[in-house]
């Protein structure tokens, strides 16, 4: 059974009255993978989740997270997940190593909580109270309480929504090292960008559906869409870089010039385009379509922040 | 029931941490009763059938305690810990949902106890208090009018859209209960008209069965007490399960 995949949902639907908050969404997750849900506020992610969680029953469809069912094998399923919600609260007046000496009594096996602390930089704040912690150390507390019982899949809802850049790429790391102890991380984000930097394969999810399936890189290429590389150099003639390998077409305006193509090697060409014409050039950028662009072509809608 | 007396443990830790529940459960009944014992004294009046002042208050404050704990720490404490997601965090773990109330009611009936035993101590101490029933008596009356106050606690908790909603309704129920039933004034000061509502009100039951089986009545005369007392606890409890939520 280890090569069976940790999660399999098939055309789960969730209505909510009239509304079809998930509208057929089917895909399965082998182990070890990080997958992600990407879409804006409302698209239907934490519904899913929470579906996968037990805590909500699907309308229709089905839902197999370690070949369990969530909804009927709920408490068996979650001596092996671990969950960090995207809204929960622990009580203000209890410690931080009161709320971990009791989680831990929740679980029929559960690893010692203070290397995890440690690992999470929470070490030296295992005496304060729980309402006077910041943040970013909510939640990771939060994250050492999903790591708690030592779960095979670890469910992260929003783990960074809220918190500053810096926070959010610490953040990032902890996720990698999840994984690096070989447990299956399902997440959903908002931020495209962590999307990228984070998971093996991303579900872009809009209006309860899934729009597109793939690993970043390969969502990114399937847009087929060009990288540009943008420069100041005055008097430069555009015509120079239209001929030019893999260039499709080339802007200027007040002395800035852009050319697009496709290609790794654009960079090299114009640069080497400029040295060749003696042009002196300046903030030379180039510019990688992102998974923002790709939301954006499947969806025909900017990600509402 | 794993992780039963963890819980237990960590609601007691703070449940004493909440200065206000503290204060009402452990406090205020044993204060009430410093301040109108240094007025009027214990001695024997006729006026209670030849009890002091104290030795009336006691078994009428331990009311008053059940009253705070029930309608004010209960409902507060359920539909704020409901609101915020902490009950949402407990529901993502293996922990049965029974042993996270069992523990819950556990928890606030050892503090109800804690607070009826200082104040009995305040009163024995102080002004030397007469108690002419047996414990295990007022034990089983004492549990029995808890329990039935705590059900409606959660229905309170359970029944409010917020916790802010849930204070407001303890509240205002808590505070005519307590001066309407003779728990905080006893009956015999008030006029006629208001022990005619006083009949009508779930505390006054409480007031009567405490004080009786403090004065060493038997449970026989206390049948219409036992009734309500336990059918509050029956419909208490019907209707808080029916509307407990988890969020």
């Amino acid at each position: 059974m280890a090569d069976a995949p940790a999660i399999v949902l098939e055309a789960l639907h969730k209505s909510y009255g009239d509304v079809r908050a998930v509208d057929g969404i089917s895909f399965s997750v082998p182990r070890g993978e990080i997958f992600g849900m990407v879409g804006p506020n409302g698209a239907g992610k934490t519904t899913t989740i929470e579906c996968l969680e037990g805590l909500r029953k699907p309308s229709f469809g089905t839902a197999r997270v370690l070949g369990l069912d969530p909804e009927r094998q709920g408490y068996e399923l979650r001596e092996r997940i671990g969950v960090q919600l995207q809204s929960s609260a622990l009580p203000d007046r209890l410690k931080v190593r009161e709320i971990l000496d009791l989680f831990s009594a929740f679980y029929r096996k559960s690893v010692p909580w203070p290397p995890l602390l440690d690992e999470l930089g929470l070490a030296e704040k295992a005496g304060a109270h729980f309402g006077k912690l910041s943040g970013g150390q909510k939640q990771r507390l939060f994250i050492a309480l999903a790591l708690l019982n030592d779960p095979e899949i670890v469910f992260l809802d929003e783990l960074t929504t809220g918190l500053d850049p810096q926070a959010r790429r610490a953040m990032w790391d902890l996720v990698k090292g999840i994984r690096a102890k070989g447990k299956t991380v399902f997440l959903t984000t908002h931020y495209m960008e962590e999307a990228t930097q984070l998971c093996d394969r991303v579900a872009v999810i809009d209006h309860g559906r899934i729009v597109a399936l793939d690993s970043p890189a390969r969502l990114i290429a399937s847009l087929g869409a060009e990288n540009r590389v943008v420069f100041t150099a005055e008097g430069a003639d555009p015509g120079l870089f239209r001929a030019l390998p893999g260039v499709s077409r080339v802007e200027s305006a007040e002395g800035r010039i852009a050319v697009y193509g496709a290609g790794d090697d654009l960079v090299v060409h114009v640069v080497m385009a400029l040295a060749g014409a003696k042009i002196k050039f300046r903030d030379l950028r180039t510019e990688q379509p992102t998974l923002e662009d790709v939301f954006l072509v499947l969806t025909g809608a900017a990600m509402r922040e | 029931m794993r992780g039963f007396g963890k819980l237990l443990l960590a609601q007691a830790k703070l449940f004493l941490r909440e200065p206000a529940a503290t204060f009402f459960t452990i406090v205020f009944a044993p204060m009430l009763l410093l301040l109108f014992g240094t007025i009027y004294g214990n001695k024997p009046n006729p006026f209670f059938g030849g009890r002091g002042m104290v030795d009336v208050s006691v078994p009428s404050y331990i009311a008053i305690i059940i009253i705070s704990v029930g309608f004010m720490g209960i409902p507060i404490a359920t539909a704020s810990s409901r609101e915020a997601g902490v009950l949402r965090r407990f529901r993502m773990t293996p922990l049965r949902p029974a042993a996270y109330i069992a523990s819950n009611i556990v928890s606030y009936y050892a503090m109800t106890v804690v607070g009826v035993v200082f104040l009995v101590l305040v009163g024995k101490a102080v002004y030397g208090m007469r108690f002419d029933g047996s414990v295990l008596s007022v034990a089983a009356g004492f549990t029995l009018s808890a329990l039935a106050f705590f059900s409606l606690g959660y229905l309170i908790a359970g029944a409010a859209p917020t916790a802010r909603s849930a204070q407001a309704v303890g509240m205002i129920f808590a505070f005519p209960m307590m001066f309407l039933s003779g728990s905080a004034i006893p009956l015999e000061v008030l006029p006629p008209s208001v022990r005619a509502v006083s009949n009508f009100i779930p505390l006054t039951h409480v007031v009567t069965l405490m004080r009786g089986l403090w004065a060493g009545e038997s449970w026989g005369a206390h049948l219409t007490e036992l009734a309500v007392l336990g059918g509050l606890l029956v419909v208490g409890m019907a209707l808080s399960a029916r509307f407990f939520r988890w969020e």
